[in-house]
């Protein structure tokens, strides 16, 4: 009698260990239906249209094995895979070799954001404390918010293997390749759980998993370029145990062991601290901060700066350091190509000078694409600040619309001037550093600054979007995605060459391959000058909040 | 100074796609009164509020706010008001100290000696970042922005919710020093206390129309007091009298309502049946508030008082 009393209550609480586990995870396959949709599709779309694209664009095994000699340059390989099966290039070899790798990291992406999104996010905004009120355990939110990623990357894996099988590749290796991909979104959605639990801002913790996944992709990449097929270096990014199972080539299942312990790791991690913190709370309490604002806080200038001098500061460390290991390469291009003939003759070069300065070409547009990014991110706070009502507050001053606008998009354009800089001197300063020519230092940073007048336009269509229709802003992204599938894909699918100069970047001069020409920079700035003209005189027309 | 109004409102038109937000509104604010402005939510006040401040573009209508236009004039117009929000959000990485001095130098300067006596008053801990704040304290934080200020006008949109009893004290406080350093203030509030303790005058609004403006006191006269007597003889035959409503009598005890331009007579009667007590109320701003809104409450299923 006595032991069925006091063993009920215990029972009673465990049987509420997730309660409302079900609910949260309906409610948020609910709210992301949207979100869900589009990423699988494009993901799984951008791999099916890949296969089948490529199928038809190399057809013979001489076409693919020219194309595996221009993928084993160094730019190639940072951004491609290990390698594998590129002295006998099939499709299937191909694939897995170029294109996993890309959804491999957007997958991550979109795996960090869902997990953050039901978790932090939900905390900072105080939502969270509303449902926890009701019967809903402490584990739940993050359960349900891991459920729903591993739902999420499982539609990936179905629809990637579907595709890929449908193209009439092997089914065992289909299946391998897109669960390879699907473990590590994952196990990078897992890593946000921990992250979320550390910090108490949802920026933070998104930003802390990202950081983590670019340095993995860094990693494998060096990784990769030290050795053909991978080095030690390599096998410390998660990203490169799932290159590793070499599907289409040699399949082997054994590197995704690491992934899946690495997985359960760390969602018991994030279990074991969020079952011992008090909701709201980050690991850091907070610390008093000055009681009056400094010299900077007296403009909206002043102000910008201060709310995006931490993000600055992650782009400039993340450019930097991506720039050096671009120009840590300067030699060793040379080289790769000096006892290649093959490659030689595919990126049409006729001596090392020419080979190096290609590279340089590729490496500065991909830090340029970058910094577009930031700046569209840069000017689309604008939109959260007035749905918060914090830009009522201020235009509620004496402040006019025109400044207020015109101070955010002056230090989005200098900020982005900087990173360029950043990412330029990055180049050059280790370029000069392995080659001894410290005149590098120079050319590298003139190279970077010349793709400005891209991002200015990129910033113009942000802000122009931001005065005409503040609702759909977010639509300036899809010039920034498009301009990387057109620098990571376009001449991989043979892009039709109108649709590759829908990017800003497709006019710039692609120095220091080719002679600068003003002309086209003379004209993306005029159209971005253009475009901020725009917005200035419409956000001055509209009402605020929209 | 003219005999300009601080904030003069005629025909006040404002749609939001096919929702007609403000449909002709009138509002006025004479200098150097508080005004308070009513109505249940989403009557229109913070629509009107915006428009004041030049943030929305009036459809229709004429608006003139310290004798200028808000839309075209914003930025001089800002210099000489200063505007508290409803729902005040600060930036999360800001101390309440940091939003304070902001918001002062953009609005032209703020006093520091004003400044740190609000902030006592208040009892407001500068040193916290914004995140870390609850409603309440973040609505200091816009309060002692606000009040620091040397302006003209002071827009103030629902400036108490939030805010404890003591700290709604300290905010009458202020505003009666703002009224008596010369200042018009405009008061948005649906608590009723409040603006029968602040306000000289007082404008209605409901679905985006003004339905009363004018002071309490006139407001009064157009409505009922409530009146309860002892009397020594039979007091039924009140009830046949022009303007009294819904007498009620217990034991020797009448209770009734009487229209306000009726109450002469119907005091002299009552008197003529010999009064042993009597108690007469002037309808409070409540009472008055309801009677616009009473068919709404019918609606909802609340009695009409």
């Amino acid at each position: 009698m006595s032991v069925a009393t006091t063993a009920a209550p215990a029972r009673a609480a465990d049987s509420q260990t997730f309660a409302g586990t079900t609910e949260l995870l309906r409610f948020a396959l609910r709210r992301d239906r949207r979100r869900l949709v589009i990423w699988v599709l494009a993901l799984g779309g951008l791999t099916v249209y890949s296969a089948v694209g490529l199928g038809a664009i190399y057809p013979t095994a001489a076409e693919r094995q020219a194309r595996a000699a221009v993928i084993s340059n160094p730019a190639g390989v940072l951004l491609s895979g290990p390698g594998f099966g590129t002295d006998d290039y099939t499709l299937g070899a191909m694939i897995a070799n170029e294109l996993a790798l890309t959804v491999m990291v957007a997958a991550a992406i979109m795996s960090i954001q869902l997990v953050v999104r039901h978790t932090r996010a939900e905390e900072e905004s105080g939502r969270a404390e509303l449902v926890r009120a009701a019967a809903v355990d402490r584990r739940a939110p993050l359960t349900a918010a891991l459920i729903e990623t591993a739902l999420a990357d499982a539609a990936i894996v179905a629809v990637i293997t579907a595709g890929l099988v449908g193209s009439g590749l092997a089914a065992a290796d289909s299946l391998v390749m897109a669960g390879g991909i699907g473990i590590t979104a994952l196990l990078f959605g897992a890593l946000a759980a921990v992250t979320a639990q550390l910090t108490g801002h949802a920026r933070t913790a998104s930003g802390a998993a990202l950081a983590v996944l670019a340095a993995a992709a860094v990693v494998r990449g060096v990784g990769d370029l030290l050795r053909e097929g991978g080095s030690a270096l390599s096998w410390f990014s998660p990203i490169a145990w799932a290159q590793q199972t070499r599907p289409f080539v040699d399949l082997r299942l054994w590197p995704l062991l690491l992934s899946v312990a690495a997985l359960a790791g760390l969602v018991a991690a994030s279990y074991r601290l969020v079952g011992s913190r008090d909701v709201g709370a980050g690991l850091f309490p907070p610390r008093p901060g000055p009681a009056e604002g400094g010299a900077l806080l007296s403009g909206v200038a002043g102000l910008t700066v201060r709310l995006q001098r931490p993000s600055v500061i992650g782009w400039a460390v993340a450019l930097l350091l991506t720039g050096m290991v671009f120009g840590s390469l300067a030699d060793d291009v040379a080289g790769m190509v000096a006892g290649n003939p093959q490659l030689a003759a595919a990126v049409g070069a006729t001596d090392d000078a020419d080979v190096t300065a290609g590279f340089f070409a590729a490496a500065s547009h991909y830090l340029g694409i970058a910094v577009a990014a930031f700046a569209v991110a840069s000017v689309l706070r604008g939109q959260a600040e007035e749905a918060s009502g914090r830009t009522e507050v201020l235009l509620a001053t004496a402040v006019h619309r025109r400044r207020y606008l015109g101070a955010v998009l002056g230090v989005t354009l200098v900020a982005s001037a900087l990173l360029l800089l950043v990412g330029g001197l990055g180049t050059g300063l280790a370029a000069a550093a392995v080659s001894g020519d410290t005149g590098l230092v120079a050319s590298e940073v003139g190279v970077q600054l010349v793709h400005l007048p891209a991002v200015l336009v990129c910033t113009g269509i942000a802000a122009a979007l931001l005065g005409l229709a503040p609702r759909s802003a977010a639509v300036a992204w899809t010039v920034v995605a498009w301009a990387a599938v057109v620098s990571f894909f376009g001449p991989l699918l043979h892009l039709p060459s109108w649709a590759q100069k829908l990017s800003p970047f497709a006019w710039l001069p692609r120095v220091p391959d080719v002679p600068l020409d003003v002309v086209p920079l003379a004209v993306l700035t005029l159209l971005g000058a253009g475009l901020i003209a725009l917005a200035l005189a419409t956000f001055r027309r509209r009402d605020v909040p929209a | 100074m003219s005999d300009e109004p601080a904030v003069d409102v005629h025909g006040l038109t404002k749609t939001f796609g096919t929702v007609t937000a403000l449909d002709g509104l009138d509002l006025t604010v004479p200098v150097g009164q508080v005004v308070g402005f009513l109505g249940p939510n989403g009557a229109g006040k913070s629509t009107t509020i915006r428009v004041l401040l030049g943030l929305l573009r009036a459809d229709a209508g004429s608006v003139r706010v310290l004798g200028g236009d808000p839309w075209n004039e914003a930025v001089t117009l800002h210099r000489r008001l200063a505007y508290v929000p409803g729902d005040v959000s600060l930036w999360p990485t800001l101390t309440g100290g940091e939003a304070i001095d902001l918001l002062g130098r953009l609005r032209g300067g703020i006093d520091p000696q004003r400044r740190s006596e609000l902030l006592e008053r208040f009892e407001l801990d500068p040193t916290k970042k914004a995140r870390t704040y609850s409603k309440g304290n973040r609505q200091k934080v816009a309060l002692v922005a606000a009040l620091a200020a040397d302006v003209e006008l002071l827009v103030l949109d629902e400036p108490t919710s939030g805010l404890d009893p003591l700290m709604e004290a300290v905010f009458t406080e202020c505003i009666h020093e703002a009224r008596d350093a010369g200042r018009s203030v405009l008061l948005s509030s649906h608590i009723l206390a409040e603006v029968e303790k602040l306000c000289d005058r007082v404008t209605i609004i409901r679905n985006g129309r003004t339905v009363e403006a004018g002071t309490l006191d006139e407001l009064r006269h157009l409505t009922r007091s409530s009146v309860t007597a002892a009397t020594e003889r039979d007091p039924s035959a009140l009830a046949r009298l022009p303007g009294v409503h819904g007498l009620t009598v217990h034991d020797d005890r009448v209770t009734f309502l009487v229209d306000n331009d009726s109450l002469d007579t119907v005091v002299r009667e009552l008197a003529a049946l010999g009064v042993r007590s009597l108690v007469s109320a002037p309808p409070s701003l409540e009472e008055l508030f309801l009677r616009h809104y009473g068919d709404e409450l019918a609606a909802v299923g609340v009695p009409e008082p």
